[in-house]
């Protein structure tokens, strides 16, 4: 198969082979665009019995030829090109099968060259398993026991500006050297190792790495102390994946004849949809991929764009490691109804031993999207840590800075700025009601003043970010009709408060000019349905300890999106958000908000109360 | 649905079985093709590099690291022992004498003249790999290990604890539902695998191994144990590792789930043979579960490979239901109906109806049953 020029460009089957599911899309040209025809998926068989990733991508397939009423396979053969209504064009696909990219990363110092490097890596959507730094305060037998500890699939050594240190460089080399690394996957390979530092070191590291491992030379990540410089190693990244890391997982050799186009690791992928959605409407975006294994979080602020992938936190395999992390309180907290802490602790760990299983009662989905709150809520802790502005680097200021100082390396990701948030991933693009999708986000992530919400529809954006390498115009038209589901914006005034005191009066003028004026105390949740492709004008006057965004108690204008869910003013607090500590209060208030976004059935919800 | 992927653990009376026994890096294979081998039969071993410590040399001698090669009393790759000088310094018209020494027995590796930094490598750490199971070899990979094959019983857990162990299986329950106790653990426990009902307690799991019990096979084990039993909360299912001084095998799930009665009744009838049993658990790509193999080599001329090619779903299947509210019961598939199903989260997915016996039916998402694989 070859890529087709975009003129002949008529149908497209894209797999994304999740660590859990793998998903199949099939997208035709009709009428003079490219849509969303059908959906298939199936479990991702990189596992005994069958060990190959191609048997679940072909039952992802099959399924898709079954509801297109269309033959796409011949056997085990993608048929291409498409002969009238059999075959496809093209064939793509993205993985994060195999656990992901495992990678350990190196600099010289942590929070400097270590912390590029990190976000190298995480561009190019690996798993980051640790940072060796100089000066992360372990001893060299320590760090060298660890990097033959983790077995990563690669290794990205940078550290130093050009021109700048060589023997830092060099000690972390000869550690490297002295851990005489081995990869995970094959005993009898070589181990990816790139280098990205000093460019003045080169010679240094390949005197020491190149018989040991396959190293690769690229330009410096960091080539001066107020630049980065992350495409040349991300690139490298990627391809070291494919040709090495998973030529070595089950099944890929033969996945990756199939298609023309390079296999993406997922989050690569996904990220690629975020930039593109913040660059093509100049808006500060925050998006977050949920899997099974692991969460991706993507923020472009101010046009700078980072993606972190938090490992073991996850909604199957991981979700064992969410209970770890948040501890089990944080949890419960989520929980409207009484239930019992060992039950809860088994049932948590049923979902990681069968990770495939699909909440059944209304029970169990409220327990599964508790979970995700907190899975969420750590992944974008984890995110905000390692979003930050360049460490070590001067910074000029001016009299007007002298209000807000922030120093170097402060996070880029501000809440207050945010116009756009997307949730994409199992728990949140198949949660039976749209409204729940709406709720988790604002529970997770508490965005502030105004942010409009969004859903990738039934978790597409892995293929879309990969089509749009070789299609952009066919990705974006599926991803503005079939893919984004607009949920609504959230107004969210911040500012502590007390249960019940006056916080927000809202004058809202709706598509026909209808009027609605209302007010919503603190502690409350108010939903104003408006439709997608509508808006609404709003005058929000807040009281004088809450901001909008205009500053405290200062009244603002305007205009609201709506969307599968509408309008949601959200005064449950900001700065701080917090639950009743009394169990009884706490449950009840869970229920206030739920019905007020009509978050479950309510004859079911009833009879479980 | 054009294939319906199932996962099932398998539980077989009869199959064949082959397991790779490979070395962490190249060594040296002991075994030949064809040789009968025990479990504990050691097929191949290696040594791995030893541990490496750093030793500044450049600071300690006050030399500048392009110096330190000057300095060298043992050349790079000579052997040193502990305490043993390798390089020195003279300053002040060499009145004073500054020697660096090593910290570990090993050898002298590398010295950088960048850094400054000697590397001392330890001695080699031998590792060696058994046969696990009782059987014959009947691949040799050079440098690497063998292939074992053994006919015999097979049983796949869901989750287990602890590395390879072998013993001969003891029983220790009456029926799947009991719940194992410490009165069912005598000192005839010593160097057995046991097999207990529904429920094991993390203090009953530690009167096995103060009994010398090498292996406990179970129903049902509560989270809340096996975070006492580890000492930590297990985040993920990776397990294989640890040490606790015995291999634990849970066969349905976390909780007091009664063992499948197909598998109870096949390892009753593997009372007092000798069987190998691992604990490994990886849920992840390249899944492994935790397995119990008891090698019947006199009977492979009476009866055929039992083993069967994985099939799909269908009318008759016998299953495990892996998620509640039926959590842990057992049943026959009675009906695949073709069309999507809302269920009470109002989510539409594909079903099949079960039969649990006793006239007892219900609907369940496909997603939510394990096949039980013969």
């Amino acid at each position: 198969m070859s890529i087709p020029k975009p003129e002949n460009l008529k149908s497209i089957l894209a797999t994304d082979c999740g660590s859990t599911t793998t998903k199949a899309i099939l997208i035709e040209k009709r009428d003079g665009e490219y849509r969303l025809i059908v959906r298939g998926e199936a479990p991702t068989t990189v596992e005994a019995p069958f060990e190959d990733v191609t048997r679940g991508v072909l039952n992802a397939i099959m399924e898709v030829e079954e509801l297109a009423g269309r033959k796409i396979l011949d056997g085990e053969t993608i048929l291409s090109p498409q002969n009238g209504n059999v075959g496809v064009d093209l064939y793509i696909s993205t993985s994060s099968a195999g656990g992901g990219l495992q990678m350990m990363v190196s600099g010289v110092v942590k929070t400097m060259t270590g912390e590029s490097a990190q976000r190298a890596a995480l561009g190019a959507g690996a798993i980051v398993m640790d940072v060796i730094a100089s000066n992360d305060g372990r001893l060299p037998h320590e760090k060298i026991k660890r990097i033959r500890q983790l077995r990563p699939d690669m290794i990205l050594l940078s550290g130093g500006v050009d021109g700048g240190t060589t023997s830092h460089v060099a000690e972390m080399a000869e550690l490297l050297a002295a851990a005489d690394p081995k990869a995970r996957l094959g005993a009898g390979y070589e181990l990816p190792v790139i280098y990205a530092g000093n460019k003045d070191a080169r010679g240094i590291v390949e005197e020491r790495l190149a018989k040991k491992t396959a190293l690769v030379i690229t330009d410096n990540l960091r080539p001066v102390l107020e630049r980065e410089n992350l495409s040349p190693a991300r690139d490298k990244i990627h391809d070291l994946f494919m040709e090495h890391v998973m030529a070595h997982a089950p099944g890929y050799k033969k996945l990756m004849t199939w298609s023309p186009v390079p296999i993406m690791p997922t989050p690569g992928a996904v990220g690629l949809i975020m930039e593109t959605i913040a660059r093509d409407e100049g808006i500060n975006v925050i998006g977050v991929d949920i899997g099974g294994a692991t969460t991706d979080v993507f923020s472009v602020f101010q046009g700078v764009f980072n993606r972190t992938v938090s490992a073991n936190l996850g909604m199957s395999y991981s979700v064992s490691n969410v209970l770890a992390e948040a501890g089990l309180p944080n949890i419960l907290r989520w929980v409207p109804f009484e239930i019992s802490e060992p039950d809860l602790r088994n049932r948590i760990k049923n979902k990681m031993i069968r990770p495939t299983t699909i909440p059944q009662t209304l029970e169990e989905l409220i327990i599964e999207q508790a979970i995700s709150r907190e899975a969420l809520r750590l992944a974008f802790e984890q995110h905000k840590m390692l979003a930050v502005g360049l460490k070590g680097v001067q910074q000029e200021r001016t009299i007007s800075d002298t209000f807000e100082q922030t120093g170097s390396g402060a996070t880029l990701v501000r809440l207050d700025h945010l116009d756009l948030l997307v949730g994409s991933g199992g728990v949140l693009s198949h949660a039976p009601r749209r409204s729940q999708a709406a709720l988790m986000l604002l529970d997770a992530f508490l965005p502030e003043h105004i942010t409009e919400l969004a859903v990738d529809s039934i978790f597409m954006m892995p293929q879309l970010g990969v089509l749009s390498t070789v299609h952009p115009q066919a990705a974006k038209q599926v991803f503005e009709k079939d893919c984004l589901i607009r949920l609504g914006s959230s107004v969210a005034p911040v500012g502590p408060g007390k249960e019940g005191m006056a916080m927000l009066k809202v004058s809202l003028e709706l598509p026909g000019g209808k009027r609605e004026d209302f007010s919503v105390p603190y502690g409350e949740l108010r939903l104003v349905p408006l439709g997608e492709g509508q808006t609404a004008t709003a005058v929000l006057r807040p009281e004088k300890s809450f901001d909008v965004g205009a500053g405290k108690g200062k009244e603002r204008s305007v205009t609201l999106k709506g969307g599968e869910v509408g309008l949601i003013f959200d005064c449950r607090g900001r700065q701080p958000f917090g639950l009743p500590e009394d169990r009884t209060k706490r449950i009840g208030k869970l229920a206030d908000w739920n019905d007020a976004l009509d978050i479950y059935p309510v004859a079911a919800a009833a009879a479980r109360s | 649905m054009a294939h319906s992927y199932t996962p099932g653990l398998k539980v077989a009376p009869y199959t064949t079985l082959r397991r790779e026994r490979k070395l962490p890096l190249a060594g040296t294979v002991l075994a030949k093709v064809g040789q009968q081998v025990e479990a504990e039969t050691v097929v191949a071993r290696t040594e791995l590099p030893g541990n490496v410590q750093t030793v500044n040399a450049a600071n300690i001698l006050g030399v500048l690291p392009e110096d330190v090669p000057d300095c060298l009393v043992k050349p790079v790759g000579s052997p040193v022992k502990k305490g043993e000088a390798f390089a020195e310094s003279r300053s002040f018209f060499g009145l004073f004498r500054s020697k660096c020494v090593a910290p570990v027995d090993g050898t002298l590796e590398s010295l950088s003249t960048v850094t400054g930094q000697a590397i001392l490598r330890e001695a080699p750490i031998p590792v060696e790999v058994d046969a696990y199971v009782d059987g014959t070899v009947v691949e040799v990979h050079e440098r690497q290990g063998v292939t074992v094959e053994t006919k015999g019983s097979f049983i796949q857990g869901i989750f287990g604890i602890g590395g390879e162990t072998c013993g001969i299986l003891h029983v220790c329950v009456q029926k799947p539902s009991d719940v194992l106790t410490e009165a069912m653990i005598g000192d005839d426990a010593r160097g057995k695998i046991l097999v207990g009902g529904s429920h094991v307690s993390t203090k009953v799991l530690r009167h096995a191994i103060s009994k010398g019990a090498r292996g406990v096979v179970i129903g049902g084990f509560d989270d809340h144990d096996l975070r006492e039993f580890l000492g930590y909360d297990l985040g993920v299912a990776i397990t294989g590792s640890e040490e606790k001084g015995l291999t634990l095998v849970v066969t349905e799930g976390f909780g007091e789930i009664p063992m499948a009665n197909r598998t109870f009744e096949l390892l009753k009838s593997c009372e007092g043979r000798k069987v190998s049993v691992s604990g490994a658990t990886q849920i992840r790509a390249g899944v492994l579960r935790p397995e119990i193999v008891a090698p019947r080599a006199a009977e492979a001329s009476l009866r055929g490979d039992g083993s069967q090619e994985h099939g799909g779903l269908e009318l008759g299947s016998q299953i495990r239901v892996i998620r509640e509210p039926y959590f842990g019961r057992l049943g026959k598939v009675v009906a695949l109906p073709p069309e999507l199903v809302a269920l009470e989260t109002e989510a539409k997915v594909r079903v099949l109806e079960v039969d649990f016996g006793s006239g007892a039916r219900a609907m369940l998402p496909r997603a939510n049953v394990e096949m039980i694989e013969t």
